[in-house]
């Protein structure tokens, strides 16, 4: 490494959030930069590509206003690091990890890379326990686990933010002592993040909770890095300091149009409906940062939300997410027009880590055979309620019938709970009284609790 | 050894290029940068050079060295490959664990194998005997499971000057040649060229999965290859684990390519606790994990189902039947396309390569069942199962339609029945089997003369449902014939008993033929039954409260050993109780 500042006034391109540099005789992949702009306030860059002497770095607060010929490019040696410390509980910082309110820079413990290291397969320590959040359709149907990463899918305007809020505040009892929050939040609205500012706040669950907030009006591809700043921050609690840390990450939509912007900006071949082709391992280095150690105390669990553009599922942001999480929580637009809240589409959620933080011991003996019996009851029911708009309600038969109410009080009493903590067992008696009206009742065991 | 180095020219994503080194050869590792990670030449340009780098390229910098020795990239083969977990380049994890902790550090250097290690050694040559390649000299017991066969490499002949009696490592050779060569314990094998065999063998066994709807309906011959499309949350990975636990086969190669490190953690913690079913004894014994998931570096999720199915045919080679499972292929396929873009290649369909059939071909085709080289008459197999992850769960895409030319057999997963908690969600109408006339012999001989017509009639079984389905979207349920109502209801059964199989339900997870057998005799007796009581009168309400419904649809949870008793039972009681409702 030369000690001598290296300041390149050699900008040839500035496109869109991409700035090319030419006769560049160092640097490295990764490697942030400064961007000075006479006149102007200076920027933060990263390289993303070297190749000959030119070099293509991603420009944060983007290009707009930047003369190709004064502006320069000043490599910092450094990669993208955050200073981490338990001082940061309480505080809000903005997308790239500066304070926003008003209070003083921390004094970091450690710093450490946002792209962070891959768990080794063989030290992840196997989830299996149950975190109860107080919701029927999570924790009788499709039940948390620390170290588990499942995300909300939503829908434009629906209530996923005020569930992943409920679902913190809930959770929080359980966890007690060692709990922590990080929020990472990505082009929300100035009324979204004063929304999670005050309900944290009021749920006081902000002295434990560490908040990045980059607003619509920031940055967009301050949005890059926020979730693994986040990320970074839990695993500095999770794995140093032995926090169950709950993260969540709202809006990855938000995220994914920005990695779609720098794609786009390389003249990158496009994937499914442009999104880069890189966006599932890109996705998954985020995802899969969640987990627990072998030998660790700490865990961090991650729920990410997502709005599916069109409430289509097969989007590729959905589909790509699907495919690396552990499950998902789908929100859905018809409930939530009925009124029903939390509005979960349970059909198409899952928990795959549900089987580990189950049964006995842990909820209750049977409870898996409970959630498939009411998936079975409801699913048949939502076929009935099909077929009525069809032959009308006269070519059913007294069998139908029954599944066709069992799934209209299910949805109005198992799912709407509205904002009423249930415990466990009162959600797995709820299950087992819906039951008794239909077939599915003699394929579960007469549970007990144990 | 030659040796040639060159300077970092330049840095994208995976790929590094490289300028100055001269003579350099396609598909030989190089060691890049102060970290020395590891890559391979994957282009050759001019004065330029493509490496794709199985590491995390975050932090090269422009002009520092690489070092190539011009050796292709290979695996170590011999004992310590069972119960072991490496990363796509066979990095074996658990010795990093030792050496980094909790996280993979970049550059981390350690052999695959513990090559100092101490085996017990039983020769089955002796000095003066000539041997050629595949020739076994000698048995090392791997594990309590598996007697490794130590064999002359391809490529290797001569008489026997001398051979060890007892304990081997890797530190010298465990037989010399009259010409001097040495034959070592361990071998090293380029991972993208197959291992060599006398001949290729047709299909006529079944592999045995344990799973009723693979097994009786589609099945997958030992040596045949099947697919496993499935949008996400449909069970892919859960088929790939049950057979990983319940297949009847000797060795399981399990490829975590490109999936979740969760998933991993659970085959670790539960494989040295489980048994295979066939030898009650651990099934880690039995099985070799290659992991590399999905934020592990893209170009290791690359090799990995190279390095998985080299390791398959070392074992095939000594004659055992191996099963190599792969989650996810469509995962390798985009490490592909990942690359291939940074190569600025000119893509072919959705930004996939062109040639991405033909090298997932050169995957597939390693399958097989096959004498192998040597002596002793060895015949070894691998079979491989491997599960498509299509984007939306479009089948049209190109990784699905790619795979489906090399399947024997498709289990096409329904996120329907995913939501509907039937698993495995196999789609029986959409999927097929290629091999089911090659096997008809086998099942007629082995399990029963009517075991494929049986089959036959639970195809137009369920093949009638779904007609009847569309029907009943229009006239109702109450307008069907009653026989037709029978049909509806039999499938129903067929579908809650038969289909359905619960991994979660210790006494159904795994069921012999046997037991698949007379599950099927069963529901056709009754079937056969009712049908015959409607003829003769009786109402279709009638038979259909009758309690031997509940007893069918249970007859899942009567554990193998069961069986054929417990269907003999059920099946009297049907053709009892039917005949009093004609007496009344
Ligand atoms: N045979 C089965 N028995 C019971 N449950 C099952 C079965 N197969 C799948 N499931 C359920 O479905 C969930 C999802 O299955 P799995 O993880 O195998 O999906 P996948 O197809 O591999 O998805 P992805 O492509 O996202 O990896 C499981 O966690 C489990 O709850
Ligand atoms: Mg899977």
């Amino acid at each position: 490494m030369d000690l001598i500042t290296r300041e390149y006034r050699t900008v040839t391109t500035l496109s869109g959030p991409l700035l090319f540099a030419g006769k560049i005789s160092g640097g490295s992949l990764g490697e942030m930069c400064v961007i000075n702009v006479p006149g102007g306030k200076k920027r933060t860059g990263q390289i993303l590509q070297l190749m000959g002497d030119y070099a293509i770095v991603q420009v944060l607060q983007g290009t707009s206003g930047i003369d190709s010929d004064a502006a320069s490019v000043v490599p910092t040696g450094e990669t993208a690091k955050i200073g981490v410390s338990t001082d940061a509980f309480g505080r809000v910082f903005n997308g790239f990890g500066e304070p926003i309110d008003s209070l003083p820079h921390i004094i970091p413990a450690r710093y450490m890379e946002l792209t962070g290291l891959p768990m080794n397969p063989a030290s992840r320590q196997k989830p299996d326990f149950f975190i109860q959040t107080g919701i029927s359709a999570i924790d009788g149907l499709n039940t948390l686990v620390r170290g588990q990463k499942l995300p909300i899918f939503s829908g434009a305007g629906l209530p996923a933010n005020e569930l992943a809020l409920q679902i913190v505040r809930q959770a929080k009892v359980a966890e007690a002592e060692s709990f922590a929050v990080i929020l990472g939040a990505m082009g929300i609205t100035s009324r979204e993040a004063f929304f999670f500012r005050r309900a944290l706040k009021e749920t006081g669950a902000m002295e434990r909770t560490i908040a990045f907030i980059n607003e619509v009006s920031d940055p967009a591809i301050e949005r890059l890095f926020t979730p693994r700043i986040a990320l970074t921050t839990a695993e500095y609690l999770a794995f140093d300091k032995g926090y169950h840390v709950m993260v969540v990450l709202t809006d990855m939509t938000a995220y994914c149009d920005s990695l779609r912007e720098i794609g786009s900006a390389r003249e990158e071949i496009p994937g499914r409906r442009s999104y880069p082709g890189y966006m599932y391992t890109d996705l998954a280095s985020i995802y899969e940062r969640a987990g627990r150690l072998k030998g660790g105390t700490g865990s961090i669990t991650l729920m990410p939300i997502l709005t599916m553009p069109d409430d289509d599922i097969t989007h590729p942001i959905p589909d790509l997410s699907g495919y690396i999480t552990e499950g998902q929580i789908v929100l859905s637009r018809s409930l939530n027009r009925k009124g029903i809240y939390p509005p979960i589409d349970v059909l198409p959620c899952l928990s795959r880590l549900m089987n580990l933080g189950i049964g006995k011991g842990k909820t209750r003996d049977g409870h898996r055979k409970l959630a498939d019996a009411l998936y079975s009851a409801y699913a048949r029911g939502i076929d009935v309620r099909r077929l009525v708009t069809i032959v009308g309600e006269e070519g059913l038969t007294e069998l139908d019938r029954k599944y066709l109410a069992f799934s209209d009080e299910f949805e109005r009493r198992f799912i709407g709970q509205g904002l009423e903590e249930r415990s466990i067992d009162a959600t797995l008696d709820l299950g087992v009284e819906l039951l008794n009206t239909v077939p599915e009742r003699e394929l579960i065991p007469t549970t007990r609790k144990g | 050894m030659k040796e040639i180095r060159g300077r970092i020219y330049g840095v994208a994503g995976p790929t590094v290029v490289v300028k100055g080194m001269e003579g350099p050869t396609m598909n030989t590792v190089c060691l890049v940068g102060k970290d020395g990670l590891l890559g391979e030449i994957i282009r050759i340009k001019d004065e330029l050079v493509t490496l794709q780098v199985y590491e995390d390229t975050g932090g090269l910098s422009l002009n520092e060295e690489v070092v190539s020795h011009a050796l292709p990239l290979s695996v170590k083969l011999g004992p310590g490959l069972l119960t072991n977990i490496f990363d796509g380049i066979q990095r074996p994890l658990r010795k990093i664990r030792e050496l980094t902790g909790g996280f993979i550090s970049k550059g981390v250097k350690t052999p695959a194998l513990d090559l100092e290690r101490v085996w017990g050694f039983e020769p089955l040559k002796k000095a003066g005997e000539s041997v050629s390649p595949g020739d076994v000299l000698g048995v090392v017991q791997e594990t309590a499971r598996i007697a490794l066969k130590i064999m002359v490499p391809p490529g290797v002949s001569g008489v026997i000057k001398e051979i060890k009696g007892d304990g081997v490592s890797g530190s010298e050779p465990v037989c010399v040649l009259e010409d001097g060569t040495g034959i070592d314990l361990y071998q090293d094998w380029p991972v993208r060229m197959p291992r060599p065999f006398q001949y290729k063998l047709p299909p006529e066994v079944p592999f045995k999965t344990g799973q009723r709807v693979f097994d009786t309906l589609l099945p997958v011959a030992e040596g045949g290859t099947a697919i496993v499309p499935g949008g996400f949350g449909t069970g892919k990975t859960v088929v790939e684990q049950t057979i990983a636990k319940y297949a009847t086969c000797d060795i399981v190669i399990y490829v975590g390519c490109g999936e979740r490190g969760n998933e991993m953690s659970e085959i670790l913690t539960d494989f040295p606790e489980l048994k295979d079913p066939s030898t009650n004894l651990p099934l880690s014994l039995r099985t070799v994990i290659v992991v590399n998931t999905s934020n592990m570096p893209v170009a290791a999720r690359e090799a990995s189902i190279f390095t998985g199915i080299t390791i398959a045919e070392y074992y095939r080679d000594m004659g055992y039947s191996v099963a190599l499972l792969a989650d996810s292929i469509s995962r390798w396929a985009e490490a592909l396309r990942e690359i291939s873009s940074r190569l600025e290649e000119m893509p072919g369909e959705e930004g996939f390569p062109p040639y991405l059939a033909t090298n997932l071909g050169g995957f597939y085709e390693r399958s097989g069942r096959v004498k192998c080289l040597g002596d002793g008459e060895r015949t070894g197999s691998i079979t491989v199962i491997s599960a498509v992850s299509p984007p939306g769960g479009d089948f049209s895409e190109p990784v699905t339609q790619a795979s489906l030319r090399f399947a024997g057999s498709l289990w096409a997963l329904d996120p329907d029945l995913a939501y509907r908690r039937h698993f495995p969600a196999v789609n029986w109408l959409a999927s097929f089997s290629l091999y089911h006339s090659e096997l008809s012999g086998w099942f007629r001989d082995e399990i029963a003369p009517d075991m494929m017509d049986l089959r036959g009639r639970l195809y137009s079984l369920l093949q009638r449902q779904t007609e009847l389905k569309d029907i009943i979207q229009i006239i109702g349920v109450e307008a069907l014939q009653e026989s037709d109502r029978l049909t509806l209801e039999v499938a129903n059964m067929a579908r809650e008993s038969f289909l359905k199989q619960s991994v979660f339900n210790e006494s159904d997870a795994f069921n012999t033929y046997e037991k698949q057998y007379w599950m099927l005799k069963t529901i056709f007796s009754f079937m056969d039954a009712a049908a015959s009581a409607l003829k003769r009168g009786v109402f279709i309400e009638t038979l259909l409260e009758s309690p031997l419904r509940t007893r069918i649809i249970k007859m899942q949870n009567t554990p193998n050993e069961g069986y054929p008793k417990a269907a003999e039972e059920l099946i009297a009681a049907i053709e009892n109780e039917f005949s009093m409702i004609e007496e009344k």
